[in-house]
């Protein structure tokens, strides 16, 4: 038996039926999946190709040849958009990842120790919270030079102490219960505790967090890319299309429609998975909501 | 009470002192000699050598951070590397559109969210709550600059009803600078207004289930009573505490708005002062802008005792 299955007590086949039963947490995962379909899509074909410049073909409205318009290079708004999916996805998957990696041992580890240690981290989280967030990565970027890599560092930094906040709290709130006194009892030091019983009890809130920050780096990486510090061209990024947009507005309003809207998709998409995600896996918020 | 204020000052101020380091520190590293990016490439060493004396560059670190953070206290921000005027000075000159733009950001967006977030927790489940949540996991989504981009189109572009961007500057008179801060304020507004409208319904909606609500009920008053004194007044803590962490957002959100509409506030202050290598700027306004979300978060926290009578007792 699962520690996890302790509190729980379910199988992954009722837990998939009571998901997919939850309306937000199907919407969620329907948008979630074509969009990571469409960017898987877009590495084996897209209906043009994004690095080929046909100036004849420039600023084209939506017609049935481009489905979302033509951009001022005469590149295909559509495939543009398939292929910045791929970005988007990639910078924002990789940040949580930081995120989780570092802000999750560093939470366990807290709430373990407890004393000194706690105390640090809540005034290392304290200061990193003081930054806006935004602005110190719009700094990183602008000193170590802007590009995709430095996007991921400069959001994966702020993801750290967000996954040590939940990670911590959530470990409070197991050290007292029985099950862990037991383990203890048993002889199993705290690190082992923490692997074996903490962290498959808050792996939901974990999840949970995770895709909200998912959808918070997907915006933060719009916005770098929207001043110039994301990905670079010829790279495609939702962001970079809109800046590019933006001057194009009064002739070519569509070129700023559909990249937002596939920003505006991906968030909520992620947005809907989260709270599904969490109406089902604690009953106890699904009462409130 | 006054242990809990003593402690919470504390920790502002190391936290201000150690983000004053990592600030320091953080764009010491940066590549590129300031001088150099002065004189051009084709300075004499010698040149190079008097201007980096002049700028106090040849001093160790130590010393340069020392006489940097404590010119903070008297709010001297140092000398601007390219527009060679007192930092302070630039920061005077931007603050009066980056201020106001927030504070009216805000304000719109509470004025909005409060409301609708009652209005949804009072007809939970209803199709009216189905709509109006709906919308706001709509708001949520949509980034500001892109929303910017659809307001100025329809209101600038298409209605004409207000400036496109630029800032005509408050010597223009209060109303032209203040349509020109109207687009803005409300892109940076609707977004945050939609997370706050869901943290109001929510939070509303765990008090509503209070045993005290009900007994409130059962006395006889008024529902609308109820949920506007009783049960609203409860549910503030964290409203407020969202409040002052979208302060932060607000201020960090102007970066980007300000570049949308040409607004020249601080936030185009420090991306200008980044691409230029400005460092000393840069360093000036990030310390101002830290000092501003210690200081709201201080005051967000002090406000809990005032809105709960029960930690003003145990704290």
């Amino acid at each position: 038996m699962s520690d996890s299955a302790d509190i729980h007590g379910e199988t992954a086949a009722s837990f998939a039926a009571k998901a997919f039963a939850n309306r937000s947490f199907l919407a969620g995962f329907i948008i979630t999946t074509l969009i990571a379909v469409m960017a898987l899509v877009s590495f084996l074909w897209t209906p043009y190709d994004v690095t080929k410049l046909i100036v004849a073909d420039r600023m084209q409205a939506p017609s049935a040849a481009h489905l979302f318009g033509t951009d001022h290079f005469g590149r295909d708004v559509l495939s543009m958009i398939m292929v910045g999916a791929r970005n988007s996805i990639a910078v924002a998957l990789v940040a949580v990842g930081i995120g989780m990696g570092l802000g999750v041992p560093l939470g366990c580890w807290a709430a373990a120790r407890g004393g000194l240690a706690d105390e640090i981290l809540m005034r290392f989280n304290d200061l990193v919270f003081a930054f806006p967030a935004l602005l110190s990565a719009i700094m990183i970027t602008a000193i170590f030079g802007p590009g995709a890599i430095n996007a991921i560092i400069a959001i994966g930094i702020f993801n750290i102490p967000v996954f040590a906040r939940v990670a911590r709290a959530g470990s409070l709130a197991l050290w007292p219960r029985e099950f862990i006194l037991a383990a203890r009892a048993a002889g199993k030091g705290k690190a082992l505790i923490t692997v074996e019983h903490i962290l498959p009890n808050i792996a939901n809130l974990l999840l949970v967090q995770g895709t909200i920050q998912f959808a918070l780096g997907i915006l933060a990486e719009a916005g770098l890319s929207y001043v110039g510090l994301g990905a670079q061209p010829p790279m495609p990024s939702w962001g970079r299309m809109l800046f590019d947009a933006q001057t194009r507005m009064i002739v070519a309003p569509y070129l700023a429609i559909f990249p937002g809207f596939a920003i505006v998709f991906t968030v909520l998409g992620l947005n809907l998975l989260g709270d599904g995600l969490s109406d089902v896996l604690d009953p106890k918020l699904r009462r409130q909501r | 009470m006054t242990a809990y204020i003593l402690k919470r000052l504390l920790i502002g101020i190391a936290t201000l002192v150690v983000a004053s380091v990592v600030v320091f520190s953080m764009l010491e590293i940066v590549p590129g000699d300031p001088a150099r990016l002065m004189l051009g490439i084709n300075a004499t060493d010698d040149a190079l050598q008097a201007l980096r004396q002049q700028m106090g560059l040849d001093q160790p670190l130590v010393w340069r951070y020392l006489e940097w953070a404590s010119g903070l206290l008297t709010l001297d921000f140092g000398r601007s590397y390219t527009y060679s005027v007192p930092v302070i000075d630039l920061i005077a000159e931007r603050i009066v559109v980056s201020l106001p733009l927030a504070v009216i950001a805000l304000v719109m967006s509470t004025a909005i969210a409060i409301p609708v977030g009652v209005f949804s927790a009072s007809r939970r489940g209803r199709p009216a709550d189905t709509i109006s949540m709906g919308a706001t996991q709509f708001g949520v989504a949509v980034p500001n600059f892109w929303f910017a981009l659809l307001l100025i189109y329809i209101f600038a572009v298409w209605l004409r009803l207000v400036p496109a961007g630029g800032f005509p500057g408050w010597s223009a008179g209060v109303w032209p600078a203040l349509t020109a801060l109207i687009l803005p304020a409300v892109a940076l507004a609707l977004p945050q207004a939609a997370i706050l409208a869901r943290v109001t319904r929510s939070s509303l909606l765990e008090v509503l289930g209070e045993d005290y609500i009900r007994t409130a009920r059962a006395k006889g008053i008024p529902y609308r009573h109820v949920l506007w004194r009783h049960a609203l007044r409860n549910a503030l803590i964290p409203v407020v505490t969202i409040l002052g962490l979208q302060f932060a957002f607000l201020l960090a959100g102007t970066i980007i708005i300000e570049n949308v509409f040409y607004l020249p506030g601080l936030g185009r202050l420090v991306f200008q002062a980044i691409t230029q290598r400005d460092l000393i700027v840069v360093e000036g306004v990030v310390m101002l802008l830290v000092a501003a979300v210690i200081v709201v978060n201080l005051l967000v926290d002090l406000s809990y005792a005032l809105v709960d009578p029960r930690l003003r007792a145990n704290r």
